[in-house]
């Protein structure tokens, strides 16, 4: 037992009293002992600034205070920020009608950040207010609406809620309807909601690459710890020691079986009382690691002699995309121009500030579970199959995400979680902490991509023959998906007639590579749009021009010869480009004509295209929507939003497609006993496949509600207590749903919609039609190099995206500044090295201070198989970034670089080779 | 057995460390950090409850900065320009979290090579003043860091402050950090300069460390010596060689190459000049 004192102090503005350790994080302190959870943790170490706390009215780190230290002090978190009043009450709801919380997860940190700033400032300014904010990360929002918040939360700006009537939700500036609960601390996310008498379990993992292990007798590690109640190993695990996201392949073991193929991947599972499982030291462990030699990087995986990490495959590849369209090779031999290129990326982290986390417990032949997750179906299905259950005895519950962008998908915490709570008679819960996530879950794909572009003199591309090896880690993960997903896309979104891409995945003893915003895509983008640069120069066409001579088009057959039929956007997103790359084009190149000093200004683009939903395979979504007798329209929706918004556009268009104000509508979310599956939020697939779903549900409703008034399909639907009242012209029908026998729960009508886009498998060649709809997107960076430093600052962002419809401009935009955000992180700073770079301090993600103005280019192509012409936004918003910053360096500096991130070295060290040597 | 003491008084703390040599803890900003993922079990002293380390002092011919100033206290006190360079650092240490509770004596002690507040603790010509139970004794900061993450404090020993002499009037500071980002960044390079400028407008002393290029910040002496006498103008700069940075000793790591960090600095000492001879 650690010493116990008692700490008194003034808890938002109530007296608190606490008998507790006094080292213990105030933050463990509030969300444990007190119950306060909102308050978040993301890193315990000052990284990320979630856990900000006002302490005597000054921002701290909770994570970084000993509880004594608040003794007579005062704390606020915020659940007071409300009552502290005055000009602190307005920043929650300015944070609100911003769209400044996006997951929620950093927004409490972020109100108590500024908090500090509008107690002490009368009138900050712009650079104020990021100073005071400067200690917060996002991953979400690239900061721009919180910036946004806070400045009008001085200065009200007059937003407004729109509260849109029947038929007016879809394309409506509406607020987030999830939004209140994530700026007053009340959302409750993986960490949160666990039940009083849980246990805590704790993974123990593998400090090396690749082993064998045997572990020893643990009797003496019960008797040193008492509170220590259960080791779980994989003997433990129910029926099938394995996971992994395709219902084909489950290659990766819940709990390592004797055998480690990378440093992170766990091999126990600790459950006991908190102070047990994490007092006990990994290295205090009965485990014998017998070290075997081990594979890094994609040149290790491919060398003569590689050790294997996986037996049967012993070139250490895991899978080959093909995709062959004409004949590339003869067209290259014909083009009147032809570049060469290549381009390496690193394995980038996702970053999302909340740890994985969740809780567990099973009730009888059931297991119960609440987890941070961007798939709670394809949760249900994992656990399911890993404890041998049927599907509906697993029973996932609502769980807010603190951030995904595809790192929260594959499960490990879950099966893991599933696996303890099935052996313990009380709940168990988990909380990763940073380095633990960071080191074991999965991470983009590192990439080294090679290709050759032929095109004729007048800049009509020709052909392009393309190959891409891709560092999947130690296991499978979303790697087919990435291996097939980037032949599809890698001449990007251009007219090519002759096309032969290949790509390879291949195993190391790293992290498993996986999903994340793009799946390969982003990788593959600086690659081709670097090389329309290079032959834009070749032709003398300028390089948006030489874009849109070559965008595809309707009627044009793209990689796969799948030929678009509509909503083909990217030549009207260049098109709202061109006057703001012409403006800033030749403002750079004055700047640069009367530059003296190290400073040199660029401007690039890059473009992209994306195909949203799953590649060549079916990916329905269903959604229901349920009329109660007492008049309650809810929607009830499997989609997971994990921040992008998919639970307010869902409700949105729910809302038209039955014909009432949104403001009618309930919804019910996340829960796999009362929601149908809408799949996994990935592949940009919510907006356009669940928001048809939700919009087919509406309808439904709307048809069932009609039929049974005996009316025409323009009626209008009201409701008085306990009736629905439809109008259709003079006639007025009023249902007593009272009397109407109930179909499902409390239920009287329930509307049914599922929506799955229309692809084809491909054929031996990779011809097919892999997507219904492709996004088009291309984004103009303004960049400023200090050639002396090699540092890279990106002033200014112009986004043009083909969203088809824009269900929710603000989300929209939302989105638009998160992808930038990311882009902007992977083009410039973002590495992640595995055992190296484990943390927040070492792994940098940009902070508001790194953020580039940010403009929009909004196009509707609308796609006819889209709700109301949507389709996907999230992942399209990040891939053209970095193509765009990586031109804007060399427009500004004459440097072509091909390796990211352009840290400041790198650029430099190009730089001087690029001036022969010379110094200065 | 962990056990926690938060002595009020200096001479308890140091009766404490007599008795026991403990963890001293005062902002947390490094304590913490270093324990993400394992138990809080260290015997600790939680040096924040003593009210005589918290001040920041004129004492005529020296300040002195107490054991428990933070880098916010730093920024908002009223001192000379030979601080700019400090509070400059201030600025840019952590986020205003770390700022708020991090101390300045607390990143001298923690004694990393990126420490924010050493390259300008090294161009004051700072001294840390330590005190046991039996003795107190006083070291100049050069001194008192000799590697990564290594002092000479002894084990029962508690640094109570750091002496910084008083230049001539009129001298101003300056601190440049390189990072791969704004705000929450360890530096890839950082220079800091301390300028005192004799009647006839030339140098009559000019102090220089460069941070994060060695295992310890070090003082560019070469270089001082051949600024001395110079005319104090925006060609201070043109007396750079590449010699000059010779001391330093950078290594590759994530946050760049050594080769790298080597031209930075060349180019932040040429800046640092440059600022400090057209102020």
């Amino acid at each position: 037992m650690a010493t116990q004192s008692t700490v008194s102090f003034t808890l938002n503005g109530n007296p608190a009293e606490i008998r507790t350790d006094p080292i213990r994080r105030l933050s463990h302190v509030l969300r444990e002992e007190l119950s306060m959870t909102g308050t978040k943790v993301g890193c315990d170490a000052g990284d990320c600034g979630a856990c900000t706390v006002l302490l005597d009215g000054r921002q701290v780190c909770s994570c970084m205070t000993p509880v004594a230290q608040v003794e007579g002090r005062e704390v606020l978190t915020v659940e007071g920020l409300e009552a502290a009043g005055g000009r602190l009450a307005g920043l929650q709801e300015s944070f609100h009608l911003h769209g400044a919380a996006q997951c929620g997860i950093c927004t409490p940190g972020m109100l108590m950040a500024a908090a500090d700033l509008l107690g002490r400032q009368e009138a900050p300014d712009d650079a104020a207010i990021q100073d005071a904010l400067g200690g917060v990360l996002c991953r979400c929002t690239g900061y721009k609406t919180i910036v946004s918040a806070v400045r009008h939360a001085i200065e009200p700006n007059g937003i407004a809620l729109d509260d849109p009537g029947p038929g007016e939700a879809v394309g409506a500036r509406v607020p987030k309807t999830d939004g209140r609960r994530k700026v007053d601390g009340s959302e409750i996310f993986g960490a949160d909601g666990a039940p009083a008498d849980s246990l805590w379990m704790r993974a123990v993992r593998s400090p090396h690459w690749s082993a064998t292990f045997a572990v020893g007798d643990l009797q003496p590690l019960f008797d040193a710890h008492p509170g220590l109640v259960r080791v779980i190993g994989p003997a433990d695990v129910p029926a099938l020691n394995a996971f992994g996201v395709y219902p084909h392949i489950k290659d990766q073991p819940v709990l390592a079986d004797g055998e480690v193929k990378y440093r992170g991947e766990p091999v126990l599972a600790l459950v006991g009382d908190y102070e047990s499982v994490h007092g006990i030291r990994d290295e205090d462990l009965p485990i014998d690691y017998e070290i075997r030699p081990h594979v890094h990087g994609i040149e290790g995986a491919m060398a003569e002699g590689a050790p294997i990490v996986h037996a049967g495959r012993d070139d250490n590849v895991m899978g080959r995309g093909f995709v062959k369209k004409g004949d590339a090779e003869a067209a290259l031999a014909e083009s009147d121009i032809v570049v060469e290129g290549s381009f390496e990326t690193a394995f980038v982290e996702h970053a999302y500030i909340e740890p994985e986390a969740g809780w567990a417990r099973r009730i009888g032949d059931r297991l119960e579970m609440a987890a941070t997750t961007q798939a709670p179906h394809m949760d249900r299905d994992e656990i399911a199959n890993v404890l041998g259950l049927p599907v509906d005895a697993v029973h996932v519950l609502p769980c807010a995400c603190g951030g995904g962008f595809g790192g929260k998908i594959d499960g490990g915490l879950q099966v893991l979680l599933a696996a303890a709570a099935w052996n313990l008679d009380r709940p168990v819960r988990t909380v990763f902490n940073r380095i633990e996530s960071m080191a074991s879950t999965t991470k983009r794909h590192p990439s080294r991509t090679s290709g050759t572009y032929g095109c004729t003199k007048d800049g009509r591309l020709t052909a392009y023959r393309f190959h891409g090896d891709f560092n999947t880690g130690a296991y499978v993960s979303f790697g087919l998906t990435v291996k097939d997903r980037v032949p599809v896309h890698a001449t990007g979104p251009y007219h090519v007639p002759n096309v032969l891409a290949t790509s390879a995945g291949l195993y190391t003893n790293e992290p498993p590579a996986g999903a994340f915003r793009g799946f390969g895509v982003p990788q593959s983008a600086l690659l081709h749009d670097m090389l329309m640069d290079m032959m834009a120069e070749r032709c003398g066409i300028d390089p948006l021009e030489f874009r849109h001579i070559n965008a595809i088009r309707v009627g044009d057959a793209t990689a796969t010869g799948q030929v678009l039929k509509a909503s083909a956007g990217l030549a009207a997103c260049l098109e709202g480009l061109r006057p703001h790359w012409k403006k800033a084009r030749a403002e750079a190149e004055a700047f640069n004509a009367r530059a003296s000093g190290v400073l040199r200004r660029g401007v690039g683009v890059g473009c992209m295209w994306y195909g949203c939903g799953n590649t060549s395979m079916p990916n329905p979504s269903t959604l229901h929507m349920g009329l109660s007798r007492a008049g309650e329209v809810t929607l009830y929706s499997g989609a997971q939003d994990i921040g992008q918004g998919i639970n307010t556009t869902a409700m949105q268009c729910a809302a038209d497609g039955l014909g009432i104000a949104l403001s009618r509508i309930n919804l019910v979310w996340g829960d796999t006993d009362l929601t149908a599956d809408a799949g996994k939020t990935s592949a940009s697939r919510q907006a356009y496949i669940s928001g048809n779903a939700a919009k087919f549900a509406g309808e439904d409703l709307r048809r069932q509600i009609l039929r049974l008034a005996n009316v025409g399909d323009d009626a209008q639907i009201a409701f008085g207590k306990g009736r629905l009242v439809v109008r259709d012209g003079e006639a007025v029908r009023e249902i007593d749903l009272a009397a109407l026998p109930l179909t499902r729960d409390s239920d009287v009508l329930v509307g049914e919609g599922t929506f799955d886009p229309p692809t084809e498998p491909s054929d031996e060649f990779g011809q097919g039609t892999p997507y219904a709809t492709y996004a088009f997107a291309a984004h103009m960076a303004e960049v400023e190099v200090d050639v002396a430093l090699g540092t890279v600052k990106v002033r200014r962002m112009v986004a043009a995206h083909d969203v088809g419809k824009s269900l929710n401009p603000q989300q929209v935009e939302g989105q638009i500044d998160g992808g930038v955000a990311q882009g902007l992180g992977l083009a410039l700073m973002e590495e992640y090295v595995p055992g190296r770079t484990e943390n927040l301090h070492d792994y940098l993600i940009p902070t508001v201070g790194d953020m580039p103005e940010i403009d929009y280019v909004v196009v509707e192509d609308p796609e006819p198989t889209g709700p109301w012409g949507a389709k996907g936004i999230g992942e399209p918003t990040l891939i053209p970034t970095p193509p765009a910053i990586f031109g804007a360096i060399y427009h500004a500096t004459g440097v072509r670089l091909t390796r990211a991130p352009a840290t400041p070295d790198r650029v430099r060290a190009a730089i001087l080779a690029h001036n022969g040597g010379a110094k200065g | 057995m962990a056990s926690y003491l938060r002595p009020r008084d200096l001479e308890s703390a140091l009766a404490a460390m007599a008795e026991t040599p403990r963890t001293i803890v005062a902002g947390g900003t490094d304590y913490y950090p270093a324990r993400v993922g394992r138990p809080l079990d260290d015997d600790v002293l939680d040096v924040t409850g003593i009210e005589s380390l918290k001040a920041i002092e004129d004492l005529g011919d020296r300040y002195r900065i107490g054991a428990l100033v933070t880098w916010t206290q730093t920024i908002e006190a009223k001192l000379p320009p030979m601080f700019d360079g400090l509070k400059r650092a201030a600025r840019e240490v952590g986020g205003v979290q770390v700022q708020n509770s991090g101390t300045v004596v607390g990143n001298v002690c923690n004694a990393s090579p990126a420490a924010d507040g050493v390259p300008n603790l090294l161009a004051l010509d700072a001294e840390i003043e330590l005190a046991s139970r039996d003795a107190t004794r006083s070291v100049p900061i050069g001194a008192f860091v000799t590697g990564n993450r290594r002092t000479v404090r002894a084990r029962d020993e508690i640094v109570t402050g750091i002496s910084i002499p008083k230049p001539a009037e009129g001298t101003t500071s300056s601190f440049l950090k390189l990072g791969a980002r704004h705000y929450l960044v360890i530096s890839i390079v950082m220079t800091a300069g301390v300028l005192e400028p004799a009647p006839d407008g030339t140098v009559a002393s000019l102090r220089l460390a460069v941070g994060s290029c060695s295992a310890v910040a070090r003082r560019l002496d070469a270089l001082e010596d051949a600024l001395r006498g110079r005319p104090v103008d925006a060609g201070l700069q043109d007396a750079v060689a590449e010699d000059h940075l010779a001391v330093l000793s950078p290594i590759d790591d994530v946050r760049g190459t050594g080769e790298y960090r080597m031209d930075a600095a060349l180019t932040l000492v040429r800046r640092t000049l440059a600022e400090l001879g057209s102020a």
